[in-house]
């Protein structure tokens, strides 16, 4: 008996009764148990009180789980969106040689995941306008965190302060502050004003102490940054780095980084080839070429082989933890390579004017819906005067929670920003749900 | 056994070209609706047709090395099988919801994140469990988080954390970037750590002892009690690296060991896709006393209900959401397939593989016994020639000159998935190489899609995208 179809052992361990016993006779013991050399003290009898099922029950299982999610239209966004993935992304990432390979250490084994990670440093580096982007980090909020621990790298004589907008994203400031813990840096907020950079009060809070200025386009209330230029000039005259949040996808249309002095570009490149996951996402990072050795994460490089053909490999590894170890720029290994494939098929499917479209239509979308909701009874949209992307703040006469509230009984999900704001994401809503949308929150809004 | 991988030349220059170099166009900026002054100027990006994306990448996996491929005993990895229903289970439905959502209305995530950590609990031994760590080093970082908030709140500031110098690497970075010193411990005679040298490593300023058991060497600590003892009468706590879980499921549990803090790699231990680098996922388990410095928010049930909260002394975050979701979806699976006696089975054959594989290869393995890997040494040769001899023969080889302890380290991790004739073959593989001269390992590999790669041209000269290539 095997035992691969039963339940007796572990279904994808291959030993036949046969092949058990000549091997334990090879290494010389009677039964597996011997093999653990661990002290009687500390054994444990192998019950953990874990039913084994089968593949159908455990789809049957986990499917019924899922089903006892309410069945929400989704009009949140905040850093998490939902752009229709074209099912070659699936089929070409699942492929199994993609799937189940291991990080590169063996460049001439795995030249296409090596290559498609090229390919999507490259694309990084057209829309970024930076000279380096690395092969991904955890999240955006990860990446923020590595943005300052590189500031920290740079700047070591002077500065302490990492200055922040006071509005961002849930969690972004604490998993930035975790980063920089072991530092001496601080965090610290400036005012935004009107859904943009208050560029004065900026100005005012920065000087030598500062290391790093962090600002977004578009903002995380879904506001057109319009002073890019501004905060790199007010960075750099105080001898900080620019640090700028962004999405692959709207960098087709707005402004390039490099172009208003951005230093480090980070940002969630889930956006392409992940749906919204339940918050996994993956972290882009692209900063100047004379930084590339303080560089967090996995760097892919073109070199040749000894017949002179082009091949690609990972390179400055001595940066990396597994052989600088305490020294490293950083501790990421495992990182999100598999969703860097995905992004790098998403981007390639739609193609220059496929990207630039959908970077148009989430600024159209957005101004339609907000016309549209201001009309509505009780609401007034956009609270802030400024260009949008995907995603704009609606003041409700009513209490915003309990417009949100109302609106999740009739089967909407909104975010609440405070007592009389909410934030609505248009690029998650099909024209028909648009309508019954509106109606929904007429009635509730009123 | 011999091994052809596809090699898709397009030229003398180049095997598969770039996307960039099959076709790129400008995209049309125009009808922006937004003012100039907000905009690019220009955007040029590969355009190229769906089967012209579809022959691509097809042939871009065909040029790369998978569990799915072959063998790949790469030492510490634990790279083993992954069912293909977990991806399907991970599919559609469990992707389309947003990390905002009230937790009323996502009674059904938040239950299978509960239910994965009560498994991850019960077989870490563990009190209390966080899935946010989106990898094993997130994991490891979180950890050292915890150490160093639940001392602060015992008004006991530390600043060192001992690490054995075979550790992993991201042991090490880990504890520098919470910002402790680290103090390296020396390994004892037997590759076990020494007693006397943690005696004399152990201080006031220690918080952490960072340990996997077993060790990267594949052997078990069998002082891990007194370990455990001296680390806790000297104050500090003692963390539980997972990497190397597999050899213990169900045969023992960190918890039981006296171990405070652990973290699960459950990409490995459990099985899911290591996808060219990840996504992983790192779930840190701690003892009841720790629970209260884990991150924000955590998965509770109440009254049948599902819900989040934020633990009282929390360390804050350490992912923007709760951690790589899909991930935990197919970790879950997984351990559901396997269950009890599926979970110690998988140990159980993983420790007979390295065992057996230990005892049919030519290259000498010191120390011992092994549990789940073991670490040879290519003696007078290179092991970094040996490896890429290896995959001539059709399997990924082993980590190589890791861990420095032994010279020209081959660290082999068979896993429980390979069957006898495929252990059979990765020795004679490994006996064949250890009989080739110099020039032969100089020359290899010639099967594989690339030949030998010049790793320091590419650092010597940067060339990091396809923009870095059209200047030259």
């Amino acid at each position: 008996m095997s035992g691969h179809h039963t339940p007796r052992g572990s279904p994808f361990a291959p030993h036949t009764a046969a092949d058990t016993e000549a091997m334990l006779d090879a290494v010389g013991v009677e039964t597996e148990a011997e093999l653990f050399d661990i002290p009687e003290s500390v054994r444990f009898d192998g019950e953990f009180g874990i039913e084994p099922r089968s593949e159908r029950v455990i789809r049957e299982e986990v499917a019924g789980t899922l089903e006892k999610n309410d069945d929400l239209v989704e009009l949140l966004g905040r850093g998490h969106y939902s752009h229709y993935v074209p099912s070659l992304v699936d089929h070409l990432s699942l492929r199994s040689e993609f799937l189940t390979s291991y990080t590169q250490y063996q460049p001439e084994v795995t030249q296409g995941f090596l290559q498609a990670l090229f390919e999507y440093q490259s694309l990084l580096v057209e829309l970024t306008g930076l000279g380096v982007a690395n092969c991904s980090m955890y999240d955006a909020a990860t990446a923020l965190g590595e943005a300052a621990t590189l500031a920290d790298r740079l700047r070591q004589t002077s500065g302490t302060r990492v200055l922040v907008p006071e509005q961002l994203a849930d969690g972004r400031r604490e998993v930035l502050e975790n980063y920089v813990g072991g530092t001496a840096l601080t965090v610290e907020a400036y005012p935004m004003d009107d859904g943009n950079v208050d560029v004065e009060a900026l100005g005012n809070s920065l000087d030598e102490s500062a290391v790093m200025v962090y600002a977004e386009n578009p903002t995380v209330r879904g506001c057109v940054e319009e002073s890019l230029e501004a905060i790199g000039d007010l960075a750099h005259d105080n001898d900080a780095l620019f640090c700028l949040g962004s999405d692959p996808v709207s960098l087709a249309l707005l402004q390039e980084p490099a172009s208003v002095g951005a230093d480090v570009v980070v940002g969630a490149a889930d956006v392409l080839g992940l749906p919204t996951s339940y918050g996994m996402g993956m972290g882009l990072f692209a900063t100047r070429e004379e930084y590339v050795r303080q560089v967090p994460g996995r760097l892919v490089g073109a070199s040749t082989d000894d017949t002179g053909r082009r091949t690609y490999t990972l390179t400055l590894q001595t940066r990396e933890q597994h052989i600088r170890r305490e020294r490293a720029t950083s501790n990421i290994c495992t990182n999100q390579a598999w969703v860097a494939l995905r992004a790098a098929i998403h981007a390639a499917s739609l193609g220059p004017d496929g990207l630039a479209d959908l970077a148009k239509e989430s600024v159209t979308d957005a101004k339609e819906l907000a016309d549209r909701v201001t009309e509505v009874v009780g609401v007034k949209a956009p609270v802030h005067d400024r260009h949008h992307v995907r995603e704009f703040v609606a003041h409700t006469d009513q209490p915003a929670p309990a417009v949100a509230a109302d609106l999740e009984d009739e089967g909407y999900a909104v975010h609440v920003l405070g007592e009389h704001h909410i934030q609505l994401n248009a690029s998650a809503l099909s024209d028909h749900e648009t309508d019954d949308f509106l109606a929904a929150l007429a009635e509730v809004a009123r | 056994m011999n091994y052809d991988q596809a090699r898709w030349t397009d030229d003398d220059e180049r095997y598969e070209p770039l996307l960039s170099e099959k076709h790129t166009a400008e995209a049309d900026l125009d009808d922006s609706p937004l003012p100039d002054e907000l905009t690019r100027d220009s955007l040029e990006l590969p355009d190229l047709s769906e089967p012209e994306l579809a022959r691509h990448y097809t042939r871009l996996s065909e040029m790369n090395y998978g569990v799915d491929s072959g063998p790949y005993p790469l030492g510490s990895c634990t790279m083993k099988y992954n069912p293909k229903f977990t991806e399907d289970v991970a599919a559609i439905e469990a992707g389309a919801v947003h990390p905002d959502r009230s937790p009323e209305s996502v009674q059904g995530n938040l239950e299978l994140l509960y239910d994965l950590q009560d498994y991850l609990g019960r077989i870490g031994g563990m009190d209390a469990v966080t899935l946010q760590p989106p990898a094993g080093a997130a994991g490891e970082f979180t950890g050292v988080l915890v150490a160093k908030a639940y001392h602060e709140h015992n008004g006991d500031e530390r600043s060192e954390i001992i690490i054995p110098e075979s550790a992993h690497g991201t042991n090490f970075a880990s504890a520098a970037l919470a910002g402790f010193d680290v103090v390296e411990l020396p390994g004892g005679e037997d590759g076990r750590v020494d007693l006397e040298a943690l005696e004399a490593a152990l201080s006031d300023e220690t918080a952490l002892l960072m340990l996997t058991n077993p060790n990267t060497l594949g052997l078990f600590e069998r002082d891990i009690e007194e370990i455990a003892g001296m680390v806790h009468d000297a104050g500090g706590l003692l963390y539980y690296d997972g990497a190397n879980l597999n050899a213990l499921l169900g045969r023992a549990r960190p918890g039981d060991m006296g171990f405070d803090i652990m973290h699960y790699n459950v990409h490995k231990t459990f099985a899911t896709p290591h996808g060219g680098g990840g996504p992983g996922a790192g779930p840190v388990g701690v003892v009841s006393e720790l629970a209260p410095f884990l991150p924000k928010p955590q998965v509770e049930k109440d009254d049948g209900e599902y819900g989040l909260f934020d633990p009282a002394y929390s360390i804050g975050k350490v992912h923007g959401s709760l951690g790589n979701w899909l991930v935990l979806v197919k970790a879950y699976a997984y351990i559901a397939r396997l269950g009890d006696p599926g979970l110690s089975d998988a140990s159980a054959k993983a420790v007979l593989n390295a065992n057996y594989l230990a005892s049919q290869i030519e290259y000498e393995v010191p120390y011992g016994p092994f549990h789940h890997e073991f670490v040879a040494s290519a003696g007078e040769q290179d092991a970094a020639d040996v490896a890429k001899r290896m995959l001539d023969y059709g399997v990924h080889p082993p980590t190589t000159k890791w861990p420095e302890i032994v010279g020209e380290a081959l660290m082999t991790e068979p896993t429980e998935i390979e069957n006898r004739k495929t252990l059979d073959q990765l020795a004679e593989a490994f006996n064949a190489v250890a009989n080739e001269d110099d020039d032969a390992l100089a020359a290899a590999p010639e099967r594989t899609t690339a030949r030998r790669i010049d790793q320091t041209a590419a650092a010597r000269d940067l060339r990091l995208s396809w923009q870095a290539l059209d200047e030259e």
